[in-house]
């Protein structure tokens, strides 16, 4: 493949057209990921802002830092940013859209409209969200169950359904464009059984869109009718069903849990490989496992309501499918191990992050198990430790994942390398901080914590100090590459075309790509993962 | 009382043990998976790092292995979800003959009345080794009831009745949390259950209030409300005899077969129209708005009362010590 | 790499230039809307969903409530939207076959029966407010239980089948708007002669979105009118 040499200037999708309307009426993928980039990254350090202060507040038993009300709204602002404007769009947004085309050699998304339709209701959403956030929040917990949400908090619970609603068409839209492309746009060759498991893991993704978003955006209507109206359809004294909401939400949230953790799944099968020099162990069992999720996960909501009051038979019948679940998850993780076993292994940056990936995910699935138990949940529920087990997925599962493709594909993305030793320190700074920050929960909420609690008994206070000593220490490392991808824009080594040796169509084009991704259309007549027939990595060139 | 840095919670109720149990086998087939595991990545990274002239072998992966270690822990998890249903089939199955109490959650306190009539505020106060029945309700959003000590959390909703249960092992104050968000106050609406020795509790009984047993305040509301007129207990009223209803099966006039539960007595105190007993014409009227949470748990009290084999026998008040012989009882 | 059949096709102005060629496109364009109308199915299933509940628990009331519809209105309504799934499909015949004059007309009559829809849809809704249907403050549903002269409606129940009533035929209302601009936006550009045998792909797949808002409200109307009509 033809490398661009040093002085000459490439024609590349960034420097093709400059000036803010190009950026803002762009339709290349590659382009609106990073507008992406910028929006989600935003969002997580408000959500962070939050969590900060929850941390600082729970430091004392007292409520000392901030009035009730205001920690009610932290909890919720930090969980509806954290869940739909970070975790939601974070990888299948930033990631998924650059690499998506790129892997299966194709131009762009199909519908490349839709796509930046997709980042400016992204937008939309994020300012109405902002704005009700500045102008009084909302405190109904980002599950909003009614009756409170509906007839009983003061604060502006509309505004906030509103923009989750409008954020929910923006998720269904980049869910739709990656099906259809990755159904009809996959360059010749490039059969099914040879797409990188990167691709499987989004398209699974995109299905749970789909079909999940839909039901939370109706459900939000309804919420929104009903506060504003006072209809009763979840209201008790006007005939209602409160229950019947929290169907509906979990309908939903349930499987947007596997919104956000498949993706990463995705990113550490990238990874292991590249790193290991060698193919992943039981490609069509990967991929298997993230259709299976997929189907699994529409299955199993109501293990988030088994003491709210519905049957014990039903009760029964969520519990066995949400072990069902628990299986295919458990298959990735033997896999990724396996697949390390006569591997040649390197400790880049990226393979760390899938290091710590894999342990965290593996214990925070693990705790899963405890809460799939009906007799444990009836005591852990709405504890710390759902708290902790959650925070173990989403935090030292995906956003490690997504920190981890991050490094890895920033060559691709931005045609520099970042520094590697600050990239490692910062791994191991977020997962040493990351266990500080959540393991103490476990035991927070098997002593019995209640989650949601602005103040606490006395006994709970070491292991919250602990916890927010660690939160603080997990800041510091996500501050690292904010700050060193920065720098590496200006100051880091040119990137080669393939700095990791890594397989993918995406590395055998330029970094970073033109705007039409390939020089040449790609023909492909390899299996995917042929480590075999790929030269070590080069050398990144120095200079700037 | 508490110590400054317990890292277990107190065990006192019977379910605790059990919980416990399946808990730590949990924990400990937890820390040998991740031991495994960890332990196997370690190895690989260290045994397979990469080194000058050595390449990696190409394996495509194994079906043997894939079924194997699908099976396993598809057989594991299966034994869990098996015990973790025992555990729950037992908590949700309170025992007969439990003493009942009646809560009313609101923003943010808890009620509780006992059948014999004490009230108390965030306060339970229960004897060691007897069976408590709790039937729950909400005045206004959803709340959670939750005993960290005995293991037992039950949702308190609005508009119908929850029930749980517990038996207390061991004497002590423990806490008392509401465990689902409802609002500013969340946090704290939290108290503590007092076990008591069996005569401590008696004595602690005797000493409360003199309104009389639930059960007795209930026939009171019964009467005022003119609930007698149509509900006599002989065949001749126009509304069904409530004698012995309690518990059993109910004929509806479109053919279904309900059992006469707490819930079925109150939805047809407050919207009577949505059952009618079969036979019976659609005249009782609506007592929504019209009676509180408190008076309808004396209600709902009542009308079991009237069961022959109840323990308060039809109509009167318990036979445990309430207002009736207040002097001669006083605590000491 | 498979050629374009005709050098035609490879500069037909319709091509994006990220697909490789119209056929592509195509398929890409009609799997995208199939997929769309999916979510839109998960959409209305959620208020399906909680409307079946009730009326299993609630079926006496939600008998009067629909019965008080007008079911005159209703049908017409059915049959005008049919009718127009029928022009909509004519239109692309006649699309396929390159009548440009055709497809204006059948276009047209599209866009007329969506808006006749909207219109009676318009006076139902202006009936109920006057009958004080609307669920608020104002409402008051005053009747029996069919079959049952002595059994007054519970108000509750009847409120929140009119909840659903007007949340349901709403949101299919609010789909028929969207549709009615959608075809107004084809009538345009098949007026400028855009839409030929090789390209009609907006011509098929807003046809597609129009079928499925028919469907919808297929379901709607016996579900919301149809509750134990004895006559």
């Amino acid at each position: 493949m033809a490398t661009a040499a040093i002085t000459a200037e490439r024609e590349t999708y960034l420097n093709q057209e400059y000036g803010i309307k190009s950026w803002l009426l762009t339709v290349d993928h590659k382009r609106i990921a990073l507008l992406y980039l910028l929006s989600i990254t935003f969002f997580f350090f408000i959500g962070g802002f939050f969590a900060l202060l929850i941390r600082l507040e729970l430091l004392t038993p007292a409520g000392d830092l901030v009035q009730a009300d205001t920690y009610n709204k932290l909890f919720t602002m930090h969980g509806q940013v954290m869940v739909f404007f970070f975790l939601i769009p974070s990888i299948p947004a930033v990631l998924g859209n650059f690499l998506v085309p790129l892997m299966i050699g194709a131009k762009d998304l199909a519908f490349p409209r839709i796509n930046l339709l997709s980042w400016y209701l992204y937008i939309i959403a994020g300012v109405l969200m902002l704005h009700c956030m500045l102008t009084g929040g909302v405190d109904t917990g980002w599950t909003f169950y009614t009756p409170f949400s509906t007839a009983f908090s003061n604060t502006k619970v509309i505004e906030a359904g509103l923009a989750i609603f409008i954020s929910g068409f923006s998720s269904i839209l980049t869910g739709l464009n990656f099906v259809v492309t990755i159904h009809r746009m996959r360059a010749p060759g490039m059969t099914w059984n040879r797409l990188p498991l990167f691709i499987w893991a989004h398209y699974a993704t995109s299905i749970i869109q789909l079909l999940g978003t839909p039901v939370i955006a109706v459900t939000l209507v309804l919420v929104v009718l009903e506060r504003a109206l006072h209809l009763g359809i979840f209201d008790p004294t006007r005939g209602g069903d409160p229950l019947l909401f929290q169907h509906l939400f979990w309908f939903y949230s349930h499987p947007a849990v596997y919104i956000m953790i498949l993706p990463s799944m995705g990113v550490v099968t990238e990874i292991v490989p590249c790193f290991s020099r060698k193919r992943i162990f039981g490609y069509k069992f990967v991929a298997l496992s993230s259709i299976s999720i997929a189907v699994f996960g529409f299955l199993v909501w109501a293990h988030h309501m088994f003491v709210a009051g519905i049957s014990l038979y039903a009760a029964l019948i969520f519990s066995a499918l949400s072990y069902l679940v628990a299986v295919p998850s458990a298959v990735k993780v033997f896999n990724w191990t396996a697949t390390m076993y006569k591997g040649s292994i390197t400790f880049s940056t990226p393979m760390l992050y899938a290091f710590g990936f894999i342990g965290l995910f593996l214990m925070g699935g693990l705790t899963g198990l405890f809460l799939a138990a009906l007799g444990i949940d009836v005591h852990v529920t709405d504890t710390y430790f759902v708290v902790a087990h959650f925070h173990y997925i989403m935090v030292g599962g995906a956003v490690m994942g997504y920190l981890g493709g991050m490094h890895f594909w920033w060559p691709k993305i931005s045609g520099r390398m970042y520094p590697e030793s600050l990239g490692r320190l910062a791994a191991v700074i977020v997962f040493l901080g990351f266990n500080l920050t959540f393991f103490p929960q476990f035991i927070l909420g098997y002593l019995g914590m209640p989650r949601r609690y602005w103040q606490y008994p006395p006994e709970f206070q070491v292991l919250n100090v602990l916890s927010t000593a660690g939160s603080t220490i997990l800041a510091v490392g996500y501050l690292l590459p904010m700050v060193y991808f920065l720098w590496s824009m200006r100051y880091g080594k040119i990137a080669p075309d393939n700095p990791w040796g890594a397989s993918g169509l995406e590395w055998m084009t330029s970094s970073p790509p033109p705007t039409f991704n390939f020089d040449h259309p790609p023909v492909v007549d390899w299996e995917a993962y042929d480590y075999e027939n790929i030269p070590a990595p080069q050398e990144a060139r120095s200079g700037g | 009382m508490y110590d400054t840095f317990p890292l277990w919670p107190a065990r006192a109720s019977t379910t605790a043990g059990s919980v416990d149990a399946l808990f730590i086998f949990l924990v400990i087939l937890s820390a040998m998976v991740s031991v495994a595991i960890f332990a196997a990545i370690v190895l690989f990274a260290v045994r397979y790092r990469r080194r000058r002239g050595v390449t990696a072998e190409p394996i495509e992966g194994s079906t043997a292995l894939e079924i194997t270690w699908s099976v396993i822990p598809l057989g594991i998890f299966i034994v869990i979800f098996l015990w973790g249903a025992v555990i729950y089939f037992k908590e949700r199955t309170p025992p007969r003959g439990a003493t009942e109490v009646y809560v009313v959650a609101k923003q943010w306190m808890w009620k509780l009345q006992h059948e014999e009539g004490q009230r108390e505020i965030n306060e339970l106060h229960v004897p060691v080794g007897r069976d408590v029945k709790m039937i729950l309700t909400s005045q206004d959003v959803i709340h959670s009831f939750y005993v960290p000590a005995f293991r037992i959390k039950q949702d308190v909703l609005p508009g119908r009745y929850t029930t749980a249960w517990f038996r207390p092992t061991k004497a002590g104050i423990y806490h008392l949390f509401c465990a689902e968000y409802c609002g500013s106050q969340h946090s704290g609406m939290i108290g503590q259950v007092v076990v008591l020795e069996s005569a401590q509790y008696e004595a602690w009984l005797s000493g409360g209030a003199a309104s009389g047993s639930m059960a007795s305040s209930g026939e009171s509301i019964f009467q005022q409300l003119g609930c007698s007129t149509c509900h006599r207990s002989d065949t001749q009223g126009r509304g069904p005899n409530l004698a012995g209803l309690f518990g059993k099966p109910v004929q509806l006039e479109d053919g279904r077969v309900l059992t006469a539960d707490e819930n079925y007595i109150r939805e047809s105190i407050l919207t009577p129209g949505a059952k009618i007993v079969s036979g019976f014409k659609p005249i009782m009227p609506v007592f929504q708005g019209l009676v509180s949470e408190e008076q309808l748990n004396a209600l709902v009290a009542y009308v079991k009362s009237l069961n022959p084999s109840s323990s308060g026998a039809a109509g009167s008040p318990a036979a445990v010590p309430s207002g009736a012989k207040p002097q001669e009882t006083k605590v000491q | 790499m498979a050629d374009s059949p005709t050098a035609v096709e490879h500069h037909n102005p319709a091509l994006k230039h990220h697909f490789v060629d119209m056929e592509q496109q195509r398929e890409a364009s009609s799997l995208g809307m199939w997929l769309f109308l999916a979510t839109e199915i998960m959409f209305f299933g959620g208020m399906f969903c909680a409307y079946l509940i009730y009326r299993y628990w609630y079926f006496p009331d939600f008998a009067a409530a629909s019965s008080s519809l007008d079911i005159t209105l209703g049908t017409v309504n059915t049959a005008v939207l049919i009718c127009s799934s029928l022009t909509v499909v004519m239109a692309v015949r006649a699309a396929q076959l390159g009548k440009r004059q055709q497809q204006v007309v059948y276009l047209a009559l599209t866009l007329v029966l969506g808006l006749a829809f909207l219109g009676v849809k318009a006076i139902e809704w202006t009936s109920k407010f006057e009958e004080h249907h609307v669920p608020g403050p104002t409402f008051n549903f005053q009747g029996s239980i069919p079959g049952h002269p002595d059994q007054p409606v519970d108000q509750h129940h009847a409120q929140l089948f009119f909840s659903l009533y007007f949340a349901m035929t709403g949101m299919h209302a609010l789909h028929m708007i969207i549709g009615v601009g959608i075809f107004a936006y084809l009538l345009y550009h098949a007026w400028k002669g855009a839409y030929t045998p090789e390209y009609h792909t907006p011509l098929e797949n807003s046809g597609l979105y129009w079928h499925f808002v028919d469907i919808v409200w297929i379901y709607l109307f016996p579900l919301l009118y149809l509750i134990d009509r004895k006559k």
